[in-house]
């Protein structure tokens, strides 16, 4: 049996729950899926429509607003109550706050981050390694239950197959000790408004570590000029502050479908890949041959974007 | 306040990384190795929390000979004293070997406080930080992007998903992972590495007897997800034909979405 451990906020399923869902279809095997928080809501009832053999809610006041032992004290001790052979969940940020800690307490496996599973005995996880550049096959050992996280975006969600008649829903009985809980969460907030919005931009020039400096961002923002285009940036460069964080583009920035997206030596991290592979079309420029940014793009330059930018101005210009 | 912080010594960002004749590693021979960079901000936090705080800055990390360069770095940059578990097998091995042996090396040490990067550049399971926790039975939290000293709690921001973040309090002693670009880094000055030759790298033997959870069975290059043109020639005229493309080709060069 295959347990997926759902996630929802303020009622609402998150929509990666649903990527889980279908990664856990391919396999072939019985599912339950188990839903935490308060309130539910109606997220139990809309994952009730998907082909599964059960949902299991657990719904009790100390897992209003997360916290990292609460949520852990519940799966652990659901996931010893359900025994399952692979739990799957979402690598969001919550999954990657709790799903350590469950694991680690039952001493077991756990692949995060993957970006496949192929079915067989043993199960084979594919996920990235060392930057994207590779990828791994990797096995869990030890006893079951071994547990994986699914990289967001890996599998498409409307993939995921609905059933006939709804999944019986049931209210698993855990217990969470009350001075089990050691964090006190405040209520999540957003930074102020931001002040470019780059979702609707046609075109976008976006630049990564390899534009080195500060002091070269100026070369960037003349080609986004020529282009007609906004300027946009990869995490490290908003990090050292030679942009404004309203400019990153990633999963902690923003997520953009231009129909031409330029990237200057940026390496193509996972973290950015997934705010801009929706692009129509994606260009890189990167003196590494090497870099992943060239797997998802569909012109590429292998070379010194500090000569290929100025000859691309120049040429832009003569038009 | 007593801080460890958690470095990994990683094969570097910028350089080639190639699979080696097992089919399972890379050629790590000849590679050059770094600072992971999230553990570097780690290390900046734990020195900056000293500076305010007071109290003293460990530097811990686990695998073969070469990581005592990471934790001379360490030491160079303000860490007292470093503790380095040894072992060749720590190289490749998984989160919870390293979380286990990490935990091993601090559980006498009676910190207050535990950083580490949020994930490594190499295999990179974003998973050492949180085992640790557990193992040692600390309260935890990832991806924190600030944090305070309140009445003797830690008040700590975390980052969410799409620009959300939430303030979490917890009572020491806790273990945060910290995401890059918390801070500002710190490079080493001369007398800084001048002052790290006399501190102590305490080199302990990895735990005996830990069973590895995960299995590389195999590393490749990732198969193309989408046929690139690759455009040749010197920069001037790769420039001329990527301009022409864009605009004749696949014409994105004109209008609006």
């Amino acid at each position: 049996m295959i347990l997926v451990i759902a996630e929802q906020k303020d009622g609402v399923l998150n929509r990666a729950s649903w990527e889980a869902i279908a990664a856990a279809q391919a396999l072939g095997q019985p599912i339950k899926v188990a839903l935490l928080g308060s309130p539910i809501g109606d997220a139990a009832g809309e994952l009730a429509t998907a082909k599964v053999d059960a949902v299991l809610t657990v719904e009790q006041p100390s897992l209003a607003m997360y916290t990292a032992d609460a949520y852990a004290a519940a799966i652990a001790a659901l996931v010893s109550g359900e025994a399952p052979d692979l739990v799957v969940a979402s690598h969001t940020y919550q999954a990657r706050d709790v799903i350590p800690r469950v694991a680690a307490r039952l001493d077991r496996a756990l692949v995060t981050d993957c970006v496949g599973i192929t079915a067989g005995s043993p199960l084979v996880f594919k996920r990235p390694m060392f930057q994207a550049k590779l990828v791994a096959d990797v096995v869990a050992a030890g006893p079951t239950p071994h547990f994986v996280t699914m990289q967001i975006g890996a599998v498409r969600g409307d993939t995921a197959q609905k059933g006939g008649a709804p999944a019986t829903i049931t209210a698993a009985s855990v217990t969470i000790a009350a001075d089990a809980v050691r964090q006190q969460p405040e209520a999540p907030f957003r930074e102020a408004k931001q002040a470019v919005d780059l979702t609707q931009a046609a075109r976008i020039v976006s630049v990564g570590r390899g534009i080195k400096g500060e002091e070269h961002i100026q070369l960037a923002k003349d080609l986004a000029a020529a282009l007609g285009a906004e300027l946009a940036a990869s995490r490290p460069i908003i990090d050292a502050g030679w942009l404004p964080s309203d400019r990153q583009v990633g999963s902690s920035g923003q997520t953009v479908a231009p129909k031409l997206y330029l990237a200057l030596g940026i390496s193509g991290a996972i973290q950015h890949v997934v705010g801009m592979k929706g692009a129509k079309t994606i260009v890189a420029v990167n003196k590494d041959p090497d870099a992943p940014i060239f797997e998802i793009a569909d012109y590429g330059i292998v070379g010194d974007l500090f000569e290929v930018v100025p000859a691309m101005i120049a040429e832009l210009k003569k038009a | 306040m007593k801080i460890a912080v958690c470095l990994k010594h990683v094969v570097t960002r910028d350089g080639a990384v190639r699979v080696d004749e097992t089919g399972s590693w890379i050629r790590d021979r000849d590679a050059s190795f770094e600072l992971n960079e999230p553990d570097a901000y780690a290390l900046e936090e734990a020195l900056r929390l000293k500076e305010k705080q007071g109290g003293e800055v460990i530097a811990v990390s686990a695998g073969p000979a070469r990581v005592t360069q990471a934790l001379r770095e360490a030491l160079a940059r303000g860490a007292d004293r470093a503790i380095h578990v040894e072992g060749d097998a720590l190289a490749r091995a998984d989160a919870s070997v390293v979380g286990k042996s990490l935990a091993a090396a601090l559980k006498d040490e009676q910190v207050d406080l535990v950083l580490t990067g949020l994930q490594s550049d190499d295999q990179g399971f974003a998973q050492v930080g949180v085992i640790l926790a557990e193992v040692l039975g600390l309260s935890h939290a990832t991806i924190v992007m600030e944090v305070q000293i309140v009445d003797g709690k830690l008040r700590v921001r975390r980052e969410l998903e799409g620009g959300w973040f939430q303030w979490v309090t917890m009572p020491l002693p806790a273990l945060l992972t910290i995401q890059s670009g918390i801070n500002q880094l710190r490079y080493a000055t001369l007398k800084g590495i001048m002052a790290a030759k006399k501190k102590e790298i305490r080199a302990v033997p990895a735990p005996a007897g830990l069973t590895p959870l995960l299995e590389i069975r195999a590393l490749a290059v990732p198969a193309k997800q989408k046929q690139t043109r690759l455009i040749p020639g010197s920069s001037p005229e790769a420039a001329k034909e990527l301009v022409r493309a864009l605009r004749d080709d696949v014409r994105v060069l004109e209008g609006g979405r």
